[in-house]
């Protein structure tokens, strides 16, 4: 789990070019949206693309993508619970 | 009484470094390749990191060309944004339509899509300076930026508008560069910049950049010159560009005599240059001509620099030698007419006036 | 004392037809345009559903009063053909149009013609001619070659869906500034693989049929379409003793400043925007008998929207529709089509239907107009909200 977890901070790293922040500069808790790291709607989108194309995970409302975005350890509970590949 | 228009701030980012306001007056940066990227300032001093991420080079140089010309023209808010580009963000225009080429329409991401959209810089400036008033952007060719110059105008000159940031930028996409090299329009020999306007093969040499121009009624702290008018139309034969010129000269109260520089968009294309050489050999032939696309290179927003240039000559009443073409000016410099067109399309001129 | 700026001749193409009379009798008879995908190819054909033009780019070209000299692409054939209906009815197509003015607005311009030779352009020497397609303002440099347009004063405007609503405006300051005696004005959108799947990715497309200001909408379906409005000064109206068919009054662009796509939750932007549009036409809300909403059917606009106008109209919103239903969200070319569409609402003394209208919204007590109904109108505002918190609205008024 904690493997999916660096996995899970280095895609949304990169993927969502957040050039400034290093893996260390959050907690898995920390809150992903607003306050936190600072994502925000068109991110979401962005999730919503990763999680289909490398866990195999279709999110069709962009409201549940939130939820399930709101920290590290809350995608990473989902991913394993639901991923297809 | 017509209300006077000032250029009371500038900014651009140019293949020349011209972000840097010292560079105009120096040596010019020389090429030898056929499509010159900007030389770009720190952006990590102008746009938080958070902010950049997603910003595109077109988006980026619009920014710190707006800071610039807010900063020296002494205004935090305009009542209007005006932007003009020929390409939008191509780049990643070509991001997305590759994505869906190449991955069948399969994990396409939102992000490009929405920086390609043509409004997208004239959006984010908006929200990067609060401005909730008029927002328009102009895509049509080599006249994108002269559209914003005569709306701008339009604005300021109707009581539309006080404050007015009217601006272009284009940015070089990998692949069209490559269309372009293929269609002709970039020379199939690259020459070097310094040869460029005595080039009479087919096809320019292409550049990138931006532009931005803080208007206004009053003038500020830095002012640099009064724009007096614009114009812009469809196309015209070679042979009926001296009486375009002359009936827009007779419209703003202007002679040839009292015309004192000319810059020209000449760009080394044999095929359309012969525009520029009905001027230069005729109207203008005594006139101290300028030209700076063998410096910036050819991109549809390039008219943003020779607005610049123009500006900075009546500032300093001296023309930058790499911008000089022929007669060195013999006294003061009062009035200065532009004139550009791509491909025999896109024409447009515009007068300034020191102040 | 006067009006506002004379619309003389108007023209559309669209997914209800093609001319001015056949989109009139769609919206008479509640006949919607949406339906499949047929000439777009994308792997997006089976799930939505889009209000295409029925003719392909043969057709189109077939149907010109003169032939299509290229490069052209689906968006300058639908320019030119909607283009030259204008000037039909103005009174202008054997006239000399070489000062005429135009003013047209696209945000797709050539990219059904890049994306289908994206590669191949650099492998085959076949089709680079219309490399030139590649930047948008191509597409009104072909209209403009076309109609015989020379000296004229050209440009393209390119702010998503409030576009065509732009050029409208400018085209009117213009002639109001003196600047211009007759302009054509107006915008045009082909459907695209490109468009499709950037709308795709946004999630704002609806599963089935729009439905704009119903509890359950769920998204957009795009369009596309061509449509353009003659503008004239008094001057040259008076001189070759024209009829005016329409006057634009009011006018108002505002910036949201909110986000890249959506809109404030309050409507800001589309407030601002018909403030300004009143304040312009020298009109009070009372004054407003009809308003063409831009009513995409998307959670975030049609509330947003509303919300606007409740600030502006108060306890008195006039009747108000979208025609979206009918046409789909046709981008750039939306405020030109709705202008029409306004236009013949005038004409005709009717509201058109919001069709596929399954329930209001929760928010508030809106609800639009769902059957053809017989009205005078004297005055219609239609608004036009676009990406990068672009808003516009117009108050067009009757002849």
């Amino acid at each position: 789990m904690s493997d999916l977890k660096q996995e899970l901070k280095n895609k949304i790293i990169s993927q969502l070019n957040l050039e400034d922040v290093a893996i260390e500069d959050f907690e898995d808790s920390t809150p992903l949206f607003g306050e936190g790291v600072g994502l925000d709607s068109i991110d979401a989108l962005e999730l919503i693309v990763m999680m289909d194309k490398d866990y195999g995970i279709r999110l069709t409302d962009p409201k549940e993508g939130r939820k399930v975005f709101e920290s590290v350890d809350v995608m990473a509970a989902y991913i394993e619970e639901h991923r297809t590949k | 009484m017509v209300k006077p228009v000032y250029i009371n701030g500038m900014g651009t980012v140019t293949a020349q470094g011209t972000h840097d306001p010292e560079r105009l007056f120096g040596e010019p940066v020389l090429y030898d390749s056929d499509a010159w990227h900007a030389i770009a300032p720190d952006y990590r001093t102008i746009i938080p990191g958070s902010e950049a991420r997603r910003l595109s080079t077109g988006m980026k140089m619009s920014i710190a060309a707006t800071k610039a010309a807010m900063e020296q023209a002494g205004v935090e808010q305009v009542d209007a944004v005006i932007t003009g580009t020929g390409m939008g963000c191509i780049r990643d225009s070509e991001k997305f339509l590759r994505a869906i080429l190449d991955n069948d329409e399969q994990f396409l991401t939102p992000t490009p899509f929405i920086q390609s959209t043509h409004n997208s810089v004239a959006g984010h400036l908006a929200r990067m300076l609060a401005c909730t008033g008029y927002n328009f952007t102009y895509v049509h060719g080599s006249n994108s930026f002269a559209s914003s110059v005569i709306d701008g105008l339009m604005q300021l000159r109707n009581g539309e508008a006080e404050v007015v940031l009217i601006g272009g930028v284009d940015e070089l996409g990998d692949h069209s560069t490559e269309l372009h090299r293929r269609n002709g329009h970039i020379k199939g020999k690259p020459v070097p910049s310094a040869g460029l306007l005595a080039s009479t093969t087919s096809g320019t040499l292409f550049g990138e950049g931006a532009g931005f121009f803080v208007l206004s009624n009053v003038k500020g702290p830095a002012t640099y010159a009064e724009l007096l008018a614009a114009k812009a139309w469809h196309k015209t034969g070679a042979e009926g560009i001296e009486q375009h010129v002359l009936d827009f000269l007779r419209e703003n109260g202007v002679t040839p005599e009292d015309v004192d520089a000319v810059v020209l968009g000449r760009n080394g294309d044999g095929d359309f240059d012969g525009y520029y050489n009905a001027l230069s050999e005729g109207l203008f032939k005594q006139h101290t001509q300028l030209a700076y696309k063998h410096h910036t290179g050819e991109f549809h927003t390039a008219p943003t620099f020779a607005m610049y240039l123009v500006a900075r000559v009546l500032e300093h009443d001296a023309v930058p030698a790499a911008y000089l073409v022929k007669n060195p000016p013999s006294g003061t410099i009062r009035t200065i007419l532009q004139y550009d067109q791509y491909r025999g399309v896109d024409h447009n001129l515009t007068l300034l006036r020191k102040c | 004392m006067t009006k506002g700026v004379a619309v003389t001749g108007m023209g559309i193409i669209s997914a209800i037809g093609c001319g001015v009379p056949a989109n009139l009798a769609a919206l008479r008879e509640g006949r919607s345009g949406i339906g499949p995908i047929t000439w777009v190819r994308t792997h997006l054909e089976g799930s939505v559903r889009v209000g295409e033009i029925a003719q392909n780019d043969v057709d189109l070209a077939k149907q010109l009063d003169h032939p299509a000299k290229g490069p052209h692409t689906r968006t300058s054939l639908l320019g030119c053909l909607a283009a030259e209906e204008a000037l039909r009815q103005a009174g202008l197509m054997n006239v000399d149009r070489h000062a005429l003015g135009l003013i047209t607005a696209t945000t797709v311009g050539g990219m059904d013609v890049t994306e289908k030779y994206f590669y191949q352009y650099l492998t085959s020497d076949e089709h680079l001619a219309s490399i030139d397609t590649l930047h948008a303002g191509h597409t009104g440099q072909m209209m403009a070659d076309h109609l015989g347009i020379v000296d004229g004063f050209v440009t393209t405007i390119s702010t998503a869906c409030s576009s065509a609503s732009n050029a409208i405006m400018l085209g009117a300051r213009m002639i109001k500034a003196g600047m211009l005696d007759r302009v054509l004005v107006g915008g045009v959108d082909c459907l695209s693989k490109f468009t499709l799947n950037g709308f795709n990715t946004l999630m704002i497309l609806s599963a089935s049929q729009n439905r704009p200001f119903s509890d359950d909408r769920d998204g957009l379906n795009l369009g596309e379409a061509a449509a353009y409005l003659v503008l004239e000064s008094d001057a040259s109206v008076k001189a070759r003793k024209a009829t005016p068919i329409a006057y634009v009054a009011g006018y108002g662009n505002a910036n949201d400043a909110h986000h890249q796509t959506a809109s404030s939750e309050n409507g800001d932007g589309a407030t601002a925007a018909m403030l300004e549009a009143l304040r312009t036409a020298g009109l009070s809300p009372s004054e407003i008998d009809h308003i063409n909403a831009h009513g995409t059917a998307t959670p975030n606009n049609d509330l947003s929207e509303g919300r606007a106008f409740m600030r502006v109209f108060g306890e008195h919103v006039p009747p108000f529709t979208s025609t979206k239903p009918y046409t789909g969200h046709t981008l750039a070319a939306a405020g030109a089509v709705e202008a029409v569409f306004s236009i013949l609402a005038m004409q005709h003394g009717m509201v058109f239907p919001t069709l596929n209208f399954s329930g209001g919204m929760s928010e508030f007590d809106l609800r639009p107009t769902t059957k053809l109904t017989d009205m005078p109108l004297s005055s219609v505002l239609s608004n036009s909200l676009g990406f990068g918190g672009n808003c516009s609205s117009l108050i067009i008024v009757k002849a």
